[in-house]
């Protein structure tokens, strides 16, 4: 295995380098290096930056900036971000949670992306050297996109406003069959006021449930209330297959997890 | 290739190589080192056989660059023992039958000290927890969250 890591203060010089032909960034390496142990080929270089930008959180006026090189296990211990804990906690096991990086989370392919589910229901930002993208941009253009991610941004929602659920066969650890991750705020009346809802496995990255968020708009949350939400929310998926479900059964239970989270 | 240098304290004591970048630490460990506690079972993340400590931190070296662990202390549970006596830990493992073909063993172990440096006297659940990314054959798991929880008992004693 020829893979030869080339390690930079800087981003701004890790970009540069970032231009090479075959080279790839090196997050927390947990898909990556997986991939050259696998017999991938198709990197022969890494590169990375020891920014400490990368690695910082800031948290501060109901809003929080993570360093695409925090990983989820300091995700996850981090008092500003305990809203976060359940999403970050669901990624892999101990060992992966304190490898596994933001950044690289932004580019794992389904049923991976556990978190990103979640950043893209919060509406995020994410941030590269050339400023800030709307997370559902960068989802859909994260083939093509070469430069470093250096963070993630988002206005912390209220306590009781974000909802997460991911769904695996194996427990406490296991795959995804499907992640739901939720930001719904009700007006004083108890309407729904506005819903942001992210799904996981739902296609080869993670995708808004544009159609459930409308139909669950003035409405209240309960069995009547979501109904014609779920009925709405596997609109434009497209669940990928593996040896955890397959589309087909993914797809089925779409509606009855997403009711739970609704409803809880 | 050009070699690069890397080096760390491993259990304690200094180690400085010259390795191909782009080596795992596993493969560091194993084959420059000769510590061959940590075990290779499926170089993917999913079995954690190969999980060493990394500056207090559970890590897998099969998707570890060891590059990246410069100046890093590690710990593997070769440096458990002292003096040929086992650890409260490893000897729980075997009064509880905790190991049968044991390639899981250092990886277990690795997992629960970690654990147990941090929570002295977990819960089943928290066990079950720590051990999550830690895949065994042969015994079925319960001989091993036994051995863990009969370790924290001796420890808390110990310390009382
Ligand atoms: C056993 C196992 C279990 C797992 N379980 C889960 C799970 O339950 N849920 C889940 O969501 N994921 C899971 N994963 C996948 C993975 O660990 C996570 O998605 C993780 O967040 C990926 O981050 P990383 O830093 O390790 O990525 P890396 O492997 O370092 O990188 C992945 C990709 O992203 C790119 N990249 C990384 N960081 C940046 C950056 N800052 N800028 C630009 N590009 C970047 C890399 O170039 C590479 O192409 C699991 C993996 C394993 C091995
Ligand atoms: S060898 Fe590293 S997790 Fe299996
Ligand atoms: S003792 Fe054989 S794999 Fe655990």
């Amino acid at each position: 295995m020829a893979l030869a890591l080339q390690t930079f203060a800087t981003v701004k010089d890790a970009n540069a380098a970032l231009k090479a032909q075959g080279t790839r960034y090196l997050g927390g390496g947990t898909l990556v290096v997986r991939a050259a142990n696998e017999g991938d080929v198709s990197v022969s270089g890494l590169v990375r930056s020891t920014d400490p930008a990368l690695s910082a959180i800031a948290v501060a006026g109901g809003k929080a900036r993570i360093g695409a090189s925090v990983t989820m296990a300091a995700i996850a211990r981090h008092p500003g971000l305990a809203i976060l804990a359940k999403a970050a906690r669901a990624v892999g096991g101990p060992a992966i949670r304190n490898m596994a990086t933001v950044g690289g989370n932004l580019f794992a392919p389904a049923p991976y992306g556990d978190f990103a589910v979640a950043l893209l229901a919060l509406d995020a930002t994410v941030g590269t050297e050339d400023g800030e993208t709307p997370i559902g941009t960068f989802l859909a253009g994260r083939d093509r996109s070469r430069a470093i991610v250096t963070s993630v941004s988002f206005t912390l929602p209220k306590t009781d406003g974000f909802r997460f659920l991911k769904v695996s066969r194996v427990k406490p650890k296991g795959v995804s069959v499907l992640s739901i991750a939720a930001v719904v705020e009700q007006a004083a009346d108890g309407t729904v006021s506005s819903a942001r809802i992210a799904l996981g496995c739902m296609a080869d990255r993670p995708l808004r449930a544009k159609a459930a968020e409308k139909a669950l708009l003035g409405r209240t949350l309960d069995p009547d209330g979501i109904a014609a939400a779920l009925t709405a929310a596997t609109e434009g998926i497209a669940p990928i297959t593996d040896p955890i479900a397959s589309a087909w059964y993914r797809a089925e239970v779409l509606p009855v997890h997403l009711g739970r989270l609704l409803l809880s | 290739m050009a070699k690069v240098p890397v080096q760390f304290t491993l259990n304690g004591s200094e180690k400085a190589e010259f390795i191909d970048s782009g080596t795992t630490l596993l493969n560091a460990l194993r084959d420059k080192v000769g510590d061959t506690s940590p075990k290779g079972g499926c170089h993917q993340g999913t079995c954690g056989a190969c999980s060493v400590i990394i500056d207090g931190e559970l890590r897998l070296s099969c998707l570890t660059l060891a590059e990246t662990c410069n100046g890093t202390a590690i710990t593997t549970t070769s440096g458990l023992a002292e003096g040929g006596v086992l650890q409260p830990l490893q000897r729980a493992f075997l009064d509880t039958f905790a190991t049968q073909c044991g390639f899981c063993t250092p990886g277990m172990i690795m997992a629960a000290k970690v654990l147990l440096d941090h929570t002295p006297n977990p819960s089943r659940d928290e066990v079950v927890e720590a051990l999550s990314g830690n895949i065994c054959r042969c015994t079925g798991y319960e001989p091993i969250i036994q051995a863990v929880l009969t370790a924290a008992r001796a420890n808390s004693q110990n310390a009382a």
